[in-house]
């Protein structure tokens, strides 16, 4: 680990922050509305935002359930697409946009976009790392090096079913954090904070020392406040977006969103 | 009588899950560990003698293998040239190549103690077979099916239902078979602990396409004997529908050892393959990842997974198993598309000239077989991998209208 990606440096560096949970809201590019992509971003940032993940829609999103899936849809019938959606990334970051963000979308749209060229382009328009849910670790070496040699940190997610053998290969994989999933399951909000998802933070600390941001089901103060000292951060998608679906102001929802989990 | 035909074509798995460039496991982490744990124990349970006898012996005595292999003289005559037989596998149990798969991965499940099964269906006739081999076991089954394909294939929905199984419509995207697959894959991440999910063709991430493909060589082994000794010959080509691909790598399996022998694939041309309404991905699309691997893909410039039509349930899909890919890009088989006119006609020529009604997939195979039958001399002989019987397609070939004169 001695050279780091930049954009894995800086990611680090805000899941680091302490002692509150980092909070990470998921956005998905042209969710609710075509230009609502840069409000909510600025949104999730004045909220108080350690890191944004944004999200690119695909057809077929497997890990998804259907909050997401619907959200993609959406933005699919807005014509939202990899370059349209770097460039409103490029647009927030013209605005003013400092939090670090990874741009988490399907491994497919980003091969047909070429893989380098992506990374390239993301890295370009201010992209700090990207995500593939896709993309296991066996799979994503040639992924992570086209991260790494455009500077952007890579992130590689665990599951409660991982071994620990498929938990240092995904440690081995990623440079910014590991992703944890917090369930057996798709995306979606949900109550609580199962112990499958306590008992793999735990082994996810043993085998490593890079940030675990826990995702899947999140969405409650209360589910972040019991993480407190157990992940260095916690992402919020599918109750995000929910609260996003009917918001006359997506930035402003999206602010008070995330300010009401701090 | 000749030896009975091994049970199937007991290859290797393919080297770090890769036909070529093709294939791969692109799913989510959560589902990977049981994808180790199928690579571990699928082989090792193919070769043990005891797994394999209990399969043959469900085969013979409550599938039904071996299914014939039929000269067709009407049809042969009606095309001229070259003589057509036919690989009988709609006189299989269930009424489609669909059991030998079935059959063979709840054994694999049982065997691994999953207690659980699921599966997705376009035609209802994986589903039909998956719910039929679960009754038999006594496993709860749910089938993931689009709503689309459940108004047009409703004699199945309601056969799987008799069986006990549980058939789940899938109302997301496209409502066919795609999005039941993607459903089929979401429920699997949810409970994979106790699930086995039992595909329905050579699709999905590694080790599945050879799974599939190894369960149905069966149909290509029998075939190539019962050609030997009943033509007196190897066929000059083996011709199949394309979905995924799984009766056409079952038949191909048999004779990939053979150079002499062609193989045609016919997928789904539907409205004509100049437009967007087709599921030819071999012959129209481009190498993409769905559903957990790469391959030959129907999908726009931004990699959006694209909506596909056919006349037949069980074609009407964008995605193809990867080893048919990698045979496209050898040249080792060739791929064609028929359209739905075509389709129907050949349906209707098979009722009236030899008194089967072919599924609308299997039509697909009988359109291109007659067309490089008459281009061929009486000696050779072309092999139709007939996949399935066409009692499903009754009401969609009733709306498509009247039979042609003749
Ligand atoms: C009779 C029949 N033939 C062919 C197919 C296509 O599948 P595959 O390409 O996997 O053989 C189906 C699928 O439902 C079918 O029911």
């Amino acid at each position: 680990m001695s050279s780091l990606p930049p954009g894995a440096v800086r990611l680090q560096a805000a899941l680091a922050v302490g002692p509150a949970i980092a909070v990470v809201p998921y956005l998905m590019a042209g969710y609710p509305a075509a230009e609502a992509t840069v409000p909510c971003l600025l949104g999730a940032a004045a909220g108080g935002a350690a890191v944004v993940e944004l999200g690119f829609p695909f057809s077929d999103p497997l890990a998804d359930g259907p909050t997401i899936q619907h959200a993609g849809q959406v933005a699919l019938a807005q014509g939202m697409g990899v370059a349209r959606a770097l460039a409103q990334l490029r647009a927030a970051r013209a605005a003013g946009l400092t939090v670090p963000v990874v741009t988490m979308t399907y491994l497919n749209p980003i091969w047909q976009y070429g893989l380098e060229r992506y990374c390239q382009d993301a890295a370009a328009a201010g992209a700090d790392g990207l995500l593939i849910p896709d993309l296991p670790a066996d799979e994503a070496g040639p992924a992570a090096a086209a991260a790494t040699a455009s500077g952007l940190g890579f992130v590689a997610m665990v599951a409660p079913t991982s071994t620990p053998a498929r938990i240092a290969a995904a440690a081995a994989r990623a440079t910014a954090f590991l992703y944890c999933v917090a369930r057996t399951g798709v995306t979606g909000a949900g109550d609580g904070v199962p112990e499958e998802a306590l008992a793999l933070l735990g082994r996810v600390r043993a085998a490593s020392p890079l940030p675990r941001a826990l995702g899947f089901g999140l969405g409650h103060r209360d589910q972040l406040v019991a993480l407190q000292g157990r992940a260095e951060a916690a992402v919020v998608g599918s109750a995000l977006l929910e609260a996003l679906a009917e918001a006359p102001d997506p930035g402003v929802a999206t602010a008070r969103f995330v300010r009401r989990l701090r | 009588m000749a030896e009975p035909a091994p049970l199937m074509a007991l290859t290797a798995l393919p080297p770090r899950g890769r036909y070529g460039a093709y294939g791969g496991q692109y799913v989510p982490e959560t589902v990977m560990p049981a994808l180790d744990e199928l690579v571990r124990e699928a082989p090792r349970a193919l070769a043990d003698p005891a797994f394999q006898a209990e399969l043959v012996r469900l085969q013979a005595t409550y599938a039904g293998r071996p299914t014939p292999c039929y000269f067709a003289e009407r049809l042969t005559a009606h095309h001229g040239g070259a003589q057509l037989w036919l690989k009988r596998e709609d006189l299989l149990h269930t009424g489609a190549h669909k059991l030998n798969n079935a059959l063979g991965q709840v054994l694999l499940a049982r065997r691994m103690g999953k207690r659980r099964i699921i599966a997705e269906t376009g035609a209802g006739q994986h589903g039909l077979a998956t719910a039929t081999v679960c009754a038999r076991f006594d496993l709860p089954c749910v089938v993931y099916m689009g709503e689309e394909d459940m108004r047009r294939q409703a004699v199945n929905v309601y056969k799987m239902r008799l069986l006990g199984a549980t058939v789940t419509p899938v109302t997301s995207g496209t409502r066919t078979l795609k999005d039941a697959t993607s459903a089929a894959i979401r429920d699997w991440v949810t409970n994979v602990g106790d699930t086995h999910y039992v595909i329905g063709s050579a699709v999905g991430p590694h080790p599945y396409p050879w799974l599939v493909r190894t369960l149905q060589s069966v149909i290509g082994r029998e075939a190539r004997q019962q050609l030997l000794a009943q033509a007196g010959r190897l066929p000059h080509t083996v011709v199949a529908c394309v979905g995924g691909g799984s009766n056409a790598i079952g038949a191909f399996a048999g004779f990939l050892a053979d150079p002499e022998v062609s193989l045609l694939g016919v997928e789904a041309a539907g409205r004509g393959l100049d437009g967007p309404d087709n599921a030819a991905s071999l012959v129209a699309g481009r190498p993409g990842i769905l559903h957990g691997a790469y391959s030959y893909l129907l999908q726009d410039q931004d990699g959006q997974v694209l909506e596909t039509h056919s006349v037949s349930a069980g074609l009407d899909y964008p995605g193809v198993g990867p080893e048919h890919s990698a045979l496209r890009d050898s040249g080792r088989a060739r791929y064609v598309g028929v359209d739905d006119a075509q389709a129907l006609a050949a349906f209707h020529r098979c009722c009236r000239l030899e008194g089967i009604p072919p599924a609308l997939e299997t039509a697909h195979a009988l359109v291109a077989a007659g067309e490089l039958a008459a281009t061929l001399p009486p000696a050779a002989v072309v092999l139709v991998c007939f996949s399935g019987r066409g009692d499903k397609d009754i009401d969609t070939v009733r709306a498509a209208g009247e039979a042609p004169p003749g």
